[in-house]
């Protein structure tokens, strides 16, 4: 603060009382809120240069001290990414477990039932586990509003987890129920790909910036994510004989989540630098070591049950790497204020 | 979301005029009567008592333990004509203004924290705010990361979410709001949203006249991005200064476009899993 004088030892500061107030200072001896900072005190303005100039280029932004604008979200890892995770691998896993019952393949078709239920019911557990109140955890079902996307999620798992759990029930015991079992099956296949997709919704509908930023793409990056977890499930589960259309699913769901990404990260300019740095960047450059590893292991290990539960087994891995990557980037883009003026300020100036 | 009446439709008959805060930061002294007077009366926990080296700010910013924040900004620029009071050896005076800030929930039209709260423990009063009720609110913590200005947040040992009521319950029984009533300098004036944008709009032209260009309204106007605030401000200079954003949106704005793509992400699933059933039957291991 005394940045212009060099005077060691001398007194930096003296006060100007007897040149600043006059007459004019204490009229109106009480303004209050009509007082006038700065006005009446005398002094001339604008007379020359005085004092040193600014040495330290003006800031490409400015803040609070460098505080966040916004606060960091207060979801917690691993529930919330986990949650992100299961919602994708029991989503898609419906599709896999429904379509592998409609062409005849009744191992794929029970893994996938069993395992899609059990990811359900994992997901549900997370969410309640990160609930500032567990108990109140039935309060999410108290109304239905279309404007939050954590309602519509509620109300989709109300629905879904008991169509997953009876379709996994009555795979489970063949010839018992086989008409439930099908309603079962179908249900979740019907509200399965809600329950992937939603979730893209659920973190872009936040004033975080690497997350809402990213909206157009984030359902997409979320089902193919989604699509590679139930199918490197199936891999990893089915035996040989009936896993191909798993591995189809997961070599899909790693080209869907793959080039949404791609052009999510592209699209929202600065905004995406959490995506490529810092702990956000670090899992997504290990799901994308995982997702190459996981595809040569799909495509030349076909033949061995081994290599393509290792392959099913990378391609879940690869899943959750993206869901932390996403997760984790979102809190630093929280974090730093930069990403939320930064964008705001040019939007303004953009403006006519 | 609420449409895009300016004052939303709560529901209510008989509805009192839409209540909110002018901040009229120009005359603010930084005194943090209305931290205390608002950690007083809804008996607001203590959050912290570390010094943190930013001017006189130990409070960082709005949180679940801090409903009133006072910023202080410490600048070299001059402020109208303004003598700071300081000056070196040789006589020069140096720039120096110390701007200060009482910052608040915005109480904003298009409110996110409300509309993404899966519970409905957040909700519109018949006042026009915004108010978690606490006896709801499971702790979902959705409302934290929507809200654009970083005012709610989640009260650790507690787990619900927290931010300012406006004073629902002093306002009910036309009381004005405690930092309000506290404010020794009215740079708080508390009263209905008309009323105070009209004399806000009346000391930024007074300002302007004498000279301060640097000062300007945030949130007063219903066109922004939020649908303007229900408590605004005053400021001497850019709001990100302040802590404020620039340009803040509220982000359901973009919800609709949201679940056009949710509707096409499942589809591209679903076909994708038939695309896999369909290859695996073209496929040599079927």
């Amino acid at each position: 603060m005394s940045g212009s004088s060099g005077s060691q030892g001398k007194t930096l500061f003296r006060r100007r009382w007897e040149h600043t107030v006059t007459r004019e200072g204490v009229r109106g001896a009480r303004p209050g809120r009509e007082a006038l900072t700065g006005v009446h005190t005398g002094r001339p303005r604008g007379r020359g240069r005085r004092g040193e100039q600014p040495m330290v280029p003006p800031a490409e932004f400015t803040s609070y001290y460098g505080q966040p604008v916004i606060n960091r979200p207060v979801w917690q890892a691993p529930d919330i990414p986990g949650y992100l995770f299961l919602g994708g691998l029991a989503g898609a896993g419906s599709l896999l477990g429904a379509g592998a019952q409609l062409t005849g393949r009744p191992d794929l078709a029970r893994v996938a039932k069993a395992g899609s239920f059990g990811a359900g019911l994992a997901s549900m557990a997370a969410l309640v586990h990160d609930l500032g109140r567990p108990a109140r955890f039935l309060n999410m079902l108290r109304m239905f509003k279309v404007t939050s996307p954590m309602s519509v999620g509620s109300w989709l798992l109300a629905g879904y987890i008991p169509a997953a759990g009876v379709a996994a029930l009555t795979a489970a015991l063949p010839d018992r129920l086989p008409r439930v079992g099908a309603a079962a099956t179908a249900g979740s296949a019907l509200l399965g790909p809600g329950v992937a997709a939603y979730t893209g919704a659920l973190i872009a509908d936040t004033a975080v910036p690497a997350w809402h930023d990213g909206y157009l793409e984030m359902p997409f990056v979320f089902v193919g994510s989604g699509a590679m977890a139930a199918g490197g499930f199936g891999l990893l589960a089915a035996p040989l004989e009936q896993s191909a259309p798993a591995r189809n699913m997961a070599i899909l769901g790693l080209v869907t989540e793959a080039s949404a990404f791609e052009r999510m990260t592209r699209r929202i300019g600065m905004v995406a630098e959490p995506y490529h740095s810092g702990r956000g960047g670090a899992y997504v450059r290990a799901g994308q070591v995982l997702s190459v590893l996981a595809l040569a292991g799909a495509l030349l290990g076909r033949r061995s049950r081994a290599i393509s539960m290792l392959s099913g087994a990378a391609f879940m891995a690869a899943s959750a790497a993206t869901r932390w990557g996403v997760f984790n980037a979102g809190l630093a883009s929280a974090d730093d204020p930069k990403y939320t003026i930064v964008p705001q300020r040019a939007r303004l100036q953009a403006r006519p | 979301m609420t449409g895009l009446m300016e004052t939303p439709a709560s529901g209510y008959t008989d509805q009192p005029p839409r209540m909110g805060f002018f901040t009229d930061t120009s005359v603010c002294i930084g005194c943090k009567a209305c931290e205390v007077a608002c950690k007083e009366w809804n008996h607001i926990p203590e959050d912290g008592l570390a010094l943190t080296g930013m001017s006189y700010d130990n409070s960082i910013g709005l949180g679940a333990d801090t409903w009133r924040h006072v910023a202080f900004i410490e600048q070299r620029k001059p402020l109208g004509r303004q003598d700071p009071g300081v000056s070196h050896e040789d006589g020069r005076a140096d720039d120096f203004r110390w701007l200060m800030s009482s910052d608040v929930c915005k109480h904003c039209t298009h409110a996110a924290c409300l509309d993404v709260c899966p519970t409905g423990a957040l909700f519109r009063t018949e006042f026009g705010t915004v108010v978690v009720q606490e006896d709801i609110c499971n702790g979902c913590g959705y409302c934290i990361p929507a809200c654009p200005y970083g005012v709610i947040d989640q009260r650790k040992d507690d787990g619900r979410a927290w931010k300012c009521t406006l004073c629902y319950d002093r306002l009910s029984t036309g009381m004005e709001p405690a930092c309000a009533k506290a404010c020794p300098t009215e740079s708080i004036q508390f009263g209905p949203l008309d009323e105070l944008r009209e004399r806000a709009a009346g000391r930024l032209a007074q300002m302007h006249e004498a000279g301060i260009t640097d000062a300007r309204l945030y949130g007063e106007d219903p066109n922004d991005g939020v649908g303007g605030d229900g408590a605004f401000f005053l400021l001497l200079d850019e709001p990100e200064v302040y802590g404020l954003p620039p340009d803040p949106v509220v982000t359901t704005r973009d919800l609709p476009a949201m679940w056009r793509r949710v509707g096409a992400a499942a589809g591209v699933l679903t076909a994708a899993a038939a695309a896999a059933f369909a290859a695996s039957m073209l496929g040599r291991d079927g």
